[in-house]
């Protein structure tokens, strides 16, 4: 019982999150100092005709309420977030083909420094002030100081331009143009300092998190008690130590997907890493505001969704949850 | 305002000096243990540099060293005797526009964080000590705030309110930074306010016809006031972080020159491509060693002044 109305707890605070997310996009590009319709005028480039045929199709000339919201709750759940100033095309259409590329990068780099970096937090943990851990302390608070799109810059200098062993950017090399095995082999390559980039700027949030977790965990009775009943070390971290300093570890994951999309920003933009982070860039250089607000849902809704994923799997994890 | 007593031995004439003496006390405590802490003596250093960087920024490098028309060198030289960083696209010294640079960096990183810092304030206050539905509502919308993507969403404030890239100047970049960062300190400040409320001493103020205003001013802000400024010195850091990245992006006055400003400049103008390392790394060093000495103050004040850690 209790498990179940955790369930829908969480469910129903994910889609609340998500009605205030859309209303929220709508109050802000509508109702802020730059109503669309005067942005759109701003715009010196585009003749008379052209602002009023913008303003009809997004039906700026009715009431703001209800005509207006209607229209947009309407649009937004049936994924049209109109046509893109930048690209003419329709945002969902624009959006679509670059998806897959960002997931790519995100996913492989978030994979590794997620595992590097609890690995790196255990062992700093479990030897706490030895030469490994202050140095890996050292390096994840330099790495969380650090800009993301310096690093990529200082990277991309370093081991493209000054030595130049991996592409200075994009996702695949246009001539000659690489088929099967060796595409792959291409697209890796051009993938190697991106992830190199992401890798490093985020690992040490995951130490930090994970040693500090695996610290209040071993001053814990059962973590006495394991010890006193003569299990080995290497017993003791991983059956009753690790499992249990790893639930703090998953919110992070959601959690920081916020700021790893803002990381694929600028990181993306360095690389020119043709994915969604450059379209934002390109959208806010433009600027696009279609493009702006398809891709501002866009992210949130993956945000709430990996909150959501990671609410249901704490409370998989830690039954105490469930009951509280 | 009543001027504390100087000698030891004086007798404390009112409850207002009796409060200022233990605060003194409190704070030279403080400082004691502070200075007991290597990380934070070191940030401390760090950013003391900083900023007299910042202050005294004419004394170190002409301001005619920031215009294209009266910039002295020619464009993109290595490091050398005369430009120790080299020059840019348009033959300013990179060392000159990192020693400017440091006021607006600075500056936008101090005004966002007021300005986030008294919202979450507010909101942690106001929903930790009067609970109910005011607190179930402040709260919602903190986590609606904390789960919103961070960037996104100040690209997408930035964007509007300014009318695009390049307008709206520095102003409009503390403004967005300061209203979307305030979530955090918000829950933290609930939490603590949470705790506070509950100490008989506060009951007993109640109990003698307290109002609201008197219990929050004089014994909730006092007793929150401490973790407010830890939490406030980590959030600095967050805030000049989101500059750097921001001025990187386009947004801001692009007459104003910060570090990212400068990243900007040095990426839009072919810097990578050329190799001009010089031209990159000091500006990021400069944000890397301030955003470190203001997280290593954070932590070690935290540590002092959080009763949570400090009994660990």
């Amino acid at each position: 019982m209790g498990t179940r109305r955790y369930l829908f707890t969480k469910v129903m605070q994910a889609f609340f999150t998500l009605v205030f997310v859309v209303c929220f996009n709508f109050f802000l590009f509508r109702i802020l100092p730059g109503d669309p319709a005067r942005i759109l005028a701003r715009n010196k480039l585009q003749p008379a005709e052209a602002v009023a045929e913008m303003v009809r199709d997004f039906g700026l000339d009715q009431p703001l309420f209800p005509g207006q919201f209607v229209n947009y709750i309407g649009d937004t759940v049936r994924g049209n977030f109109g046509i893109s100033y930048k690209f003419h095309r329709p945002v969902t259409e624009v959006i679509q083909q670059r998806f897959w590329r960002t997931v790519l990068l995100l996913g492989v780099s978030t994979l590794i420094f997620t595992v590097l970096g609890i690995l790196i937090g255990i062992w700093g943990a479990w030897r706490r002030g030895s030469a490994f851990d202050i140095g890996s302390h050292t390096f994840s608070l330099i790495g969380y100081s650090m800009p993301e799109f310096w690093l990529g810059l200082l990277l991309l200098i370093m081991f493209a331009v000054i030595i130049p062993i991996f592409p200075v950017g994009g996702i695949t090399t246009t001539s000659p143009e690489y088929t099967g095995l060796r595409a792959i082999y291409d697209v890796a390559g051009h993938m190697v300092l991106p992830t190199l980039t992401l890798v490093l700027a985020y690992i040490g949030q995951y130490a930090i998190v994970m040693r500090s977790s695996l610290l209040d965990v071993l001053g814990e009775d059962y973590v006495q008690t394991a010890r006193a009943k003569g299990l080995r070390d290497v017993h003791v971290r991983r059956r009753h130590a690790v499992p249990n300093a790893l639930l703090p570890t998953v919110t992070l994951i959601a959690l920081n997907l916020g700021f790893l999309v803002g990381g694929a920003i600028t990181v993306e933009t360095v690389f020119s890493w043709q994915g969604l982070g450059l379209l934002e860039y390109e959208a806010l250089r433009t600027p696009d505001y279609p493009l702006l607000q398809g891709l501002f849902i866009l992210f949130s809704v993956a945000v709430i969704a990996a909150n959501l994923i990671a609410d249901l799997l704490y409370g998989y994890l830690d039954p105490r949850v469930r009951v509280a | 305002m009543s001027t504390p007593s100087q000698v030891v031995g004086d007798i404390p004439k009112n409850a207002r000096q009796i409060a200022w003496i233990r605060r003194r006390r409190a704070l030279k405590r403080s400082w004691r243990t502070f200075r007991g802490s290597p990380m934070g003596m070191i940030g401390l250093v760090i950013l003391t540099i900083f900023a007299l960087t910042a202050v005294f920024a004419p004394l170190l490098a002409a301001r005619s060293g920031l215009s294209p028309v009266t910039a002295p060198g020619q464009p993109f030289q290595p490091p050398s005797g005369q430009y120790w960083f080299g020059t840019d696209h348009q033959g300013r010294s990179v060392l000159t526009l990192v020693i400017w640079g440091s006021r607006v960096s600075l500056a936008i990183g101090l005004i966002a964080t007021l300005i986030s810092v008294f919202i979450g304030s507010i909101v942690g206050i106001l929903a930790g000590f009067f609970g109910g539905w005011r607190d179930v509502s402040l709260m919602r919308l903190t986590d609606w705030f904390l789960v919103i993507p961070f960037l996104p969403l100040v690209i997408v404030l930035a964007s509007v309110m300014g009318g695009g890239v390049g307008g709206g100047g520095l102003g409009l970049t503390a403004f967005v930074i300061g209203i979307t960062s305030w979530p955090s300190s918000a829950r933290l400040v609930r939490s603590q306010t949470l705790t506070v409320k509950e100490r008989p001493y506060v009951e007993r103020a109640r109990a003698l016809g307290a109002s609201n205003w008197h219990l929050i001013t004089r014994h909730i802000l006092p007793n929150v006031g401490p973790i407010i400024f830890a939490n406030t010195i980590l959030i600095v850091a967050i805030a000049i972080l989101s500059e750097t990245t921001l001025a990187f992006l386009g947004f801001g006055d692009p007459n104003a020159i910060s570090w990212g400003r400068v990243l900007d400049e040095a990426f839009g103008n072919g810097a990578v491509i050329a190799g001009n390392w010089w031209w990159v790394i000091p500006p990021g060093v400069a944000v890397v060693l301030v955003v470190l000495a203001f997280t290593l103050i954070g932590y070690a004040l935290d540590e002092i002044l959080n009763p949570r850690l400090r009994r660990r």
